[in-house]
Parts: C-alpha cells; structure tokens; sequence
C-alpha cells in the first residue's frame, strides 16, 4: 500500500505475538493507523491494552526470538520498515524515530555526564566530535528550556529533577531532528505541575519544529489537551480511532463511553458521589473471550458479539469503531486504517 | 456539627540528614513543619499535593507509625502523643491505613485468609472459628468471593488486590482510615470501582478518610474537605466545592489548572504555569516558602512567612495576599 501523503508513518495490520509455553499469545492484532505530519496522535487505554507493545513494534524493540512482530506495512515516511533489516532499523532508530520513556531515572545512565548521553546519537548517526556533540547539546538544552543549561552539561542524572530528566530525554530524542517522536506516558511519573510545563514543552516544539508525535498516555486529560486523532486500544486491537473532537463528543465504541464516564467530571461536585465505572476487568490476553473482546464487560452486548468478532465500521470520515452497534453492511471498513 | 475523630496541633516532623559525628551538625529536613488540623467524624479529608510535600508522612505520623518530632495527636480528645505502646497498640484497632501499592503492601506468602487475619488474632477477635467466619465476612464487604480466601496474592488483579487491603484494613472494625494514594496505582476504570467500594464503606460503617492523593480530579469527586499541602505545610484548608470554584492560595490555583481537562474544546494554552523548581525542604527560603515559584509574590512574601488564618466558613489560607478577595 503506498504511502498517503501527508502522512510521516502508515501502520498496516501490524501484529505482535509472543511465544509461550502453552502456545502463542497475540498481544497486538491488526493495529492500523496513521500519522499526519506535525500532528500529535494518541494511542490510549488502561493497563495491557497494547499501547506500549506497539510502541516497541514499531522501533523495532520487541525482544526476540520469543516476540514476532509481522506487519502489511510499516511505511516511515517512504521507508518500508516492515521488512527491513536489523542493521537498516539500527541506522533509523534515533535518527528518524525516536522514542521517549515513563521513567527518566531507569532509562538515563547513572554513571554518565548527561550531555555525552543526550548527544549519543550524534555521534552514531552523525558521527560528530566531542566538540561538537557538546555545542549542539547546548543549543537543544536551551530548546527544551532546561535553566543554566551550559551548567547542566556536566550533571549526572541523580543531579536534575524528575522534570528536568525528561526534559533531557526529550532533547535526545530530537536531536537528530526525529520525523516522528514516540512518547510513552512522558509525564505519568511527574507532578501535574511539572506535567503540565512538559506537555506544554512538546506543543511548542511540535509547532515550532514540526515534528510529529505519537502520544501515549492512559490520561484522557492529556489525550484532550494534546493530541489531533486518538485511537483507543482495548485488549491488543484499536476499538475506536478518531478526530479528538469527535472522539470525545460523540464515542461510539461502548469501552470509549466507559471511558469518558469513569473520568472525576470537572462540573459534578461529590453529591454525584457513585462514579459510573466499567464492571469486570481486562481479560488475559491468552484467555480472551469468544467474539467481542470486550463482550463481558459491555452494557450493550447482543447475540452475535458472543459468536463473532466485531468488524470495523466507518462512522463517518476518519472515525471509526470495532463494534457490532455500528455494523451496517456498506460500511463495513475495507481494511483501511484502524 | 460531628464529634472530632483525629485532631493534630502544630505537629512537626525533622529529619537529620548527612552529617555524622565528623562533619558535626547535618541539615534537617522539615517534612512537616507545623500542621494543625481538625477531622470531623464521618467526613472524607482529601490532603494534595505534590511528591516531597510531606502529605505521607504527615499521614503516618497521624497514626504514630512514625513518631512526630513535636505537637500534639488527640484521638477523640484523648492525646495519644504520649501513650506508652501497649496504650497505643489497644488503639491501633481504630486507626488504620490502606497504602499505595498493592503489589508491595501483602506479603506474597501468605493466603488471603492469614493475610486477613493476621489483625484479628493480633488484637483477639475471637476464636479461630469465629475468626474464619469473619475473614469470609470481609471478603463479601469489599465484593470479592470467599473462595479466594485459599488464595495468594499473585492470583489477583491490582484493583482485586487493593479491595484486600481495604478488607485487612477494616478487619478490627476502625473508625478511622488513612488511605495513602490508594488508588493511584489503578487503572480509571478499576479506580471508580474502588472508589464506589470506598463509599459505600464511608456509609455502611461510620467511617472517616483521610485521603492522601496527587490526583485532584480523584479529589473533586470523592471528598468532603480539602487540605493542599506545600513544603511541609497546609497552605490552603477549606470545603472541596469552595475551593475548586474560587482557590484562595496561589499554589491551589496553579495546581487546579495544571490538571488537563477531559474536554479538547477547553483546552488551556493560555492558562498560567508554575515557573522554575521547587525548592528543597532542606533549605527552605525565607519568608513564604512558594514565592520562589509565586506569580504574585511581593516584598512582605520574601521576608515574612504567612501564617495559616482562618477566612470564615471553614477556610483558611497561609497567604499574605490571598486571591479572590
């Protein structure tokens, strides 16, 4: 399939399986989506839903040999890293696709001055010197707002603060001027303070720079706040995936709906104690349910999401949802995104 | 208005730290500088803010798992500062606590039935028998199956687990419950079971929270009265209607528009952000410990630390110039 322009990554029925001893567990099934240029989008759900996992699809970081990762098309922006070599993914991740973390204490090096960290991909990728690693250092320290940053060139990490280490990790992340940044959960080990300064920092240098970002978050708030299209992941699959605004004002996926509901709403005070919530729990991914993988759960479950898994259905343009309510024959998604 | 439960007068907590008998005196932490504060029966105290603030220790030293550098605890009037710890042990039956993290807070050997009972026989609730019929009996109270009680930790879910907690919590029928971030590690789905399960507790059986949290959309559903804590101390103090629809403290007003709202067409770009770091407890700044941070900071703040004073209708605020009035 070829790549739509307008789009820096195309992900075509990606699937992620790992093996186990009591056979194969699929942990991401047919995940299709795409990224606009100099678009925020969000990939969200709770614990286990797959977000993460497809993260590390795409950057090639699935261990092996236990975890497969397969794919139609994994189309970054003209290069084809679905069947691309180990070798030729080494020389795109960091450079063209770059991936923040949750924790920047356990992914920064403890032992090591931070610039010669946040600088490492210039000297793989670009093979610059000292010197000049450390001057671009600056300049990206200065980007991201790090205070007295030629001062913090010499820090090692237990010397900066939770939000001043992400800050770090998202300079090293675009150095290299990435096409795509993956950020995953950047701000859930942080302060809300500190939280909304760092998602404040990714808006500007999504419009100043223009780099496009894959948000991932369990935070609704945040998906709100930040992103342009949202796909919602429920049990390794995309259930619903749409344009922030409709997304929120109109979901259409029953897990979406739980969703939102169980969200603390800013306009209820407490005398609307009983927050709706969604019954049961996330099913075990080598144990998932006939039909439906959120059939157990729904409110709205009817004899055929007991027999069949639900087929994806246009709503309306670029919203759709995996779910039999929607289903009308001529809609049925002709394997385009989702 | 309700009898009070837990009252804590001027309590502080200092910790020593570095030093050592070569470098002669080290610095001292004050992680809770000062709080008083009053918990009425049967009410939901939420206690914000954020890490390093103090709010967990501020919370252990209420239930004298850690003991307060200075102050004064009373639990229903009796001061329980001083009680020896056979005094303090007969008491612990009332005051208990539900912790953050269900995966560390039960001990991965043990059944779900020895976990429960554990307080019951340590404070002689009954015969074995009796005891057995009991742990049954909590289980049903927080929704789960008494078939689990063979069960161990590993076998649960995180929500499942914590539900055990409130269980081992409630075992010696408390009146009093510290919940330190107790659904923090939760999934929102599971989170607004928990909370409902929390509740419907608060109802059945007298209860009184104290609510330690990060989350203030957590805070806004669930709780009666709030206390924002900064640096060790209660800056702000009122009804949590009160306080979100008009914040007195500077630091309440950042912190309530630091949270993203669920809503993508109230998004906030404009809305004001708190600038630079927080300062460290070990070397706080003179005067009022947030004008390094505050927007509105004038001469009096560098100099002179505000003291918390009581507004009227239930609130106080520590602020030289506070807002809205």
């Amino acid at each position: 399939m070829a790549n739509p322009s307008g789009n820096v990554l195309s992900v075509r029925e990606l699937r992620t399986e790992f093996r186990g001893g009591r056979g194969n567990v699929r942990v991401l099934d047919d995940i299709s989506f795409d990224v606009g240029r100099g678009r925020i989008v969000g990939l969200v759900g709770e614990s286990g839903s797959g977000k993460s996992m497809t993260a590390l699809s795409l950057m090639g970081l699935v261990p092996k040999p236990q975890g497969q990762v397969s794919a139609k098309s994994i189309n970054l922006d003209g290069i084809e890293l679905a069947s691309i070599s180990p070798d030729g993914l080494r020389q795109i991740r960091g450079r063209d696709m770059a991936m923040v973390f949750q924790e920047p204490m356990t992914s920064l090096n403890p032992v090591r001055k931070v610039w010669e960290q946040v600088g490492e991909p210039l000297r793989i990728h670009q093979g610059l010197g000292r010197r000049a690693i450390r001057d671009r250092v600056l300049e990206m320290f200065e980007l991201v707002g790090i205070p007295e940053p030629k001062a913090r060139l010499d820090a090692y990490p237990h010397q900066l603060s939770g939000g001043l280490r992400q800050r770090a990790m998202i300079a090293m992340g675009l150095i290299c001027e990435p096409k795509l940044l993956i950020a995953d959960e950047p701000t859930t080990a942080l302060d809300v303070t500190t939280q909304a300064q760092i998602l404040r920092l990714m808006q500007e240098l999504r419009d100043r720079v223009g780099t496009s970002i894959i948000m991932i978050t369990h935070d609704l708030g945040i998906i709100a706040e930040m992103c342009d299209e949202v796909n919602v992941m429920y049990a390794g699959q995309i259930v619903e995936q749409a344009n922030v605004f409709d997304l929120f004002e109109n979901p259409s996926h029953p897990y979406t709906r739980g969703l939102l509901a169980s969200i603390p709403k800013s306009t209820e005070s407490r005398i609307a104690r009983r927050m709706p919530s969604i019954p049961g729990m996330v099913p075990n991914l080598a144990r998932l349910p006939s039909g439906c993988r959120f059939r157990p759960r729904c409110t709205d479950a009817m004899a055929i999401c007991q027999t069949r898994e639900p087929a994806v259905t246009d709503l309306e343009k670029d919203h759709r949802a995996r779910c039999w309510l929607h289903a009308r024959q001529d809609a049925i998604s002709q394997g385009e995104p989702l | 208005m309700n009898e009070i439960v837990i009252s804590a007068r001027n309590l502080t907590k200092h910790y020593r730290v570095g030093g050592g008998t070569l470098a002669g005196q080290g610095k001292v932490v004050r992680a809770v500088d000062g709080v008083t504060l009053d918990i009425r029966e049967r009410e939901t105290f939420a206690l914000v803010g954020e890490s390093g603030c103090g709010k967990t220790t501020l919370g252990r030293i209420m239930l004298r798992l850690q003991e307060p550098s200075g102050g004064q605890i009373s639990y229903r009037g009796q001061d329980i500062t001083a009680l020896d710890d056979a005094g303090m042990r007969a008491l612990r039956k009332k005051l208990q606590i539900v912790f953050q993290d269900p995966y560390a807070s039960l001990n991965p050997r043990m059944r779900i039935e020895d976990i429960l009972a554990e307080p019951l026989r340590t404070h002689g609730y009954g015969s074995a028998e009796v005891i057995r019929d009991r742990c049954a009996e909590l289980l049903d109270m927080v929704g789960l199956r008494h078939t689990y009680l063979r069960n161990y930790p590993h076998q649960f879910s995180g929500g499942q687990r914590q539900r055990i907690g409130i269980a081992r919590a409630l075992a010696n029928k408390p009146d009093f419950v510290v919940c330190d971030e107790s659904v923090s590690a939760l999934d929102v789905s599971i989170q607004a079971q928990v909370l409902n399960l929390l509740s419907d507790l608060q109802d059945e059986l007298k209860l009184t929270y104290f609510f330690i949290t990060h989350d203030l959309s957590v805070v806004r559903q669930f709780a009666d009265r709030v206390g924002v804590m900064f640096l060790g101390r209660l800056v702000e103090v009122g009804r949590t209607e009160d306080i979100f629809a008009g914040p007195l403290h500077p630091y309440t007003m950042l912190l309530i528009s630091a949270v993203p709202r669920a809503d993508p067409r109230q998004r906030t770009r404009e809305r004001p952000l708190m600038t630079g770091e927080i300062p460290s407890p070990m070397n706080l700044p003179p005067g009022c410990r947030f004008h390094t941070r505050c927007p509105f900071a004038k001469d009096i703040c560098r100099t002179h630390d505000p003291d918390l004073q009581d507004m009227g209708q239930g609130r106080a605020v520590a602020c030289h110039f506070p807002l809205n009035s």
